[in-house]
């Protein structure tokens, strides 16, 4: 399987990556190793395999609802690189 | 041509939890921006969720009051979007195997009965809000972020905008009874999603759809939907093509308009949770849930007509809301007059509620004082309509007992003979051509002097009692003439 050019300038709008048009080029030869790497699992013979959606042996793992402290401000927003109003700071996005 | 409106809807709520859908935070509403935030629902790296267990009695509860098919298997999945109203750019919610399906709820509109098609119940977090009141930027506050929601989807079943709106009143209605969310619309405990198209009448292709997200109040939902299938309607008859698309409700402008669709190119490429392991529920667990489901509310008004022998409408109105039939509930346990209890709450009531501008559960007196009231009416200590001034008085601040009150500003009426006799004796003695008249058959002279009698006691005469009183007193009067 290789990945087209769309593909990738679709990917990467998807994630809000600007790429310039030559940069993808690099970009598909970078996904296509991905790709194909996990590809090599097509190899294997699945048939007596029963599909999971989870690999843990484990089921209903469950908290009490019992309210604990939050962060306080200032660490909140320690790795904030920006912020105002006690608020994270990001771009401007439409409303 | 004909056309006919039709619309899926999905509604979001809030649950009651104490804490948000995978960490300790509290949901508690109107905190200070980023105060009710840690590591696991900021995302940072390295956190794990847990899943908070009452969320799944109250996904559970909410399937049952819904007639939905609950799951024994259901699991998270993740939905990928990059929009900073979400640290971790996906939320958690239930894609492949949600909680709850196939389930539906009757509404009566338009004087028809029908049933709309539940077709899944899952459970998702809730983003973070926006602020756009940064002048080169935009505000993240992760208060929201990680409380826990359900999200009821409909059958693409409603065909009108009446029929959105008693849809969504009567899941709001049946969730608050189950106390899976407070239903506050006025703090958000509630939105409304609304996919819209329009066929010709009897075809059977749905036409192409729009969605109107986050309407939050039924008002808002009920105008949405009659602006957006009027729109659609003109578009096909010029001719114009339908465009799927998200579209902004303003509900002060009163249109939709669209939203610019580089912003809603989504494509959430859902995939399992690997943090959040399944959810296996058990037949006893279901049963269990299915026993403790507290009466819902057409149970309720069914009961009101066989027990109480109350109209249809009474027990609507009196199940409304949870508030309304509790107050209702205590007060005819203490006093057994179904009918006269129910007016008091239907009439008499709301419009204090109104003047002061609060909710049933804010009165501020108990059914216990109701009580009093009537029985104090029911005595004959008051007149009904004396009373409709103590209920008024019962709405002030630091107000005594409807006894109290009454006393307070002597407003007890006349009921003792003896008192009552000596002033009508003395009305009727003053009043000889009264007296002339009733010999010569002339009745209405009595309403003159009870009038005179309820002058002279500044209203407080027992009325009955007063007549009764004068025309005795003035036939022995009159045979005395003889
Ligand atoms: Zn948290």
């Amino acid at each position: 399987m290789s990945i087209s050019k769309e593909q990738a300038s679709y990917i990467a709008e998807l994630t809000r990556l600007e790429l310039k048009e030559n940069e993808i080029e690099g970009f598909v030869a970078d996904l296509d190793k991905i790709i194909n790497y996990v590809d090599t699992i097509n190899q294997l013979d699945t048939t007596d395999v029963e599909t999971t959606e989870h690999i843990l042996d484990l089921k209903n793992v469950t908290r009490e609802d019992v309210v604990a402290p939050s962060l306080s401000i200032e660490e909140v927003l320690k790795n904030a690189p920006e912020q105002e109003m006690n608020c994270f700071k990001v771009p401007r996005v439409l409303e | 041509m004909d056309y006919e409106i039709v619309i899926g809807m999905e509604i979001h709520v809030e649950m009651a939890t104490k804490t948000k859908l995978f960490c300790n935070c509290t949901t508690e509403f109107g905190g200070n921006e980023n105060t009710h935030a840690c590591p696991i629902c900021l995302a940072m790296p390295g956190t794990l969720p847990v899943l908070n267990e009452k969320v799944l009695d109250f996904a559970i509860k909410a399937g049952l009051a819904l007639n939905c098919e609950i799951q024994h298997y259901s699991k998270f999945d993740r939905k990928n979007y990059f929009y900073p109203d979400l640290p971790k750019a996906y939320q958690t919610s239930q894609f492949y195997y949600p909680i709850c399906k196939d389930g539906y709820v009757e509404i009566e509109a338009g004087g028809k009965k029908k049933k709309i098609g539940i077709t899944r119940i899952h459970i998702e977090e809730d983003a973070g809000k926006l602020l756009h009141e940064s002048v080169d930027g935009t505000l993240l506050d992760a208060n929201r972020c990680g409380v826990p929601l359900v999200e009821i989807v409909s059958e693409p079943d409603i065909r009108s905008a009446e029929e959105a709106q008693v849809f969504a009143e009567k899941v709001r209605n049946i969730l608050e009874y189950t106390g899976v969310s407070d239903c506050k619309m006025e703090e958000g405990s509630l939105r409304f999603d609304v996919n819209l198209s329009i066929r010709e009448k009897g075809a059977e292709a749905f036409g192409t759809r729009t969605e109107m997200k986050n309407l939050n109040s039924f008002r808002a939902l009920g105008r949405a939907v009659q602006y957006e299938s009027k729109r659609q309607v003109i578009d096909i008859k010029k001719g114009r093509e339908i465009i799927q698309e998200t579209r902004k409700w303003d509900d002060v402008k009163g249109v939709s308009s669209a939203m610019r669709s580089k912003e809603e190119a989504h494509d959430y490429r859902y995939f399992p949770e690997p943090d959040l392991v399944p959810i296996i529920l058990s037949e006893e667990r279901i049963e269990e849930a299915r026993r403790t489901l507290p009466e819902l509310p057409e149970a309720k008004q069914a009961r009101y007509v066989r027990d109480y022998g109350l109209p249809q409408y009474d027990a609507e109105v009196l199940t409304a809301s949870k508030a309304t039939s509790q107050f209702f509930e205590k007060t005819v346990a203490l006093y057994d007059e179904p009918k006269q209890i129910s007016n008091w709450i239907m009439v008499e009531i709301p419009p204090f509620l109104k003047e002061k501008e609060i909710s049933i559960e804010e009165i501020p007196f108990q059914p216990e004082d109701l009580v009093e009231l009537l029985t104090l009416i029911q005595k004959g200590k008051i007149s009904g309509k004396i009373g409709k001034k103590v209920l008024s008085l019962m709405f002030e601040e630091s107000a005594g007992s409807p006894s109290q009150i009454v006393e307070e500003n002597q407003w007890a009426q006349m009921s003792d003979a003896g008192e009552l006799s000596d002033i009508i004796a003395k009305i009727i003695d003053e009043n000889q051509k009264s007296l002339d008249d009733i010999a010569k058959g002339n009745k209405k002279a009595y309403g003159y002097l009870t009038g005179q009698v309820m002058k002279a006691t500044k209203g407080q005469a027992n009325p009955q009692l007063a007549n009764q009183l004068i025309r005795e007193m003035v036939e022995k009067k009159l045979n005395s003439r003889d």
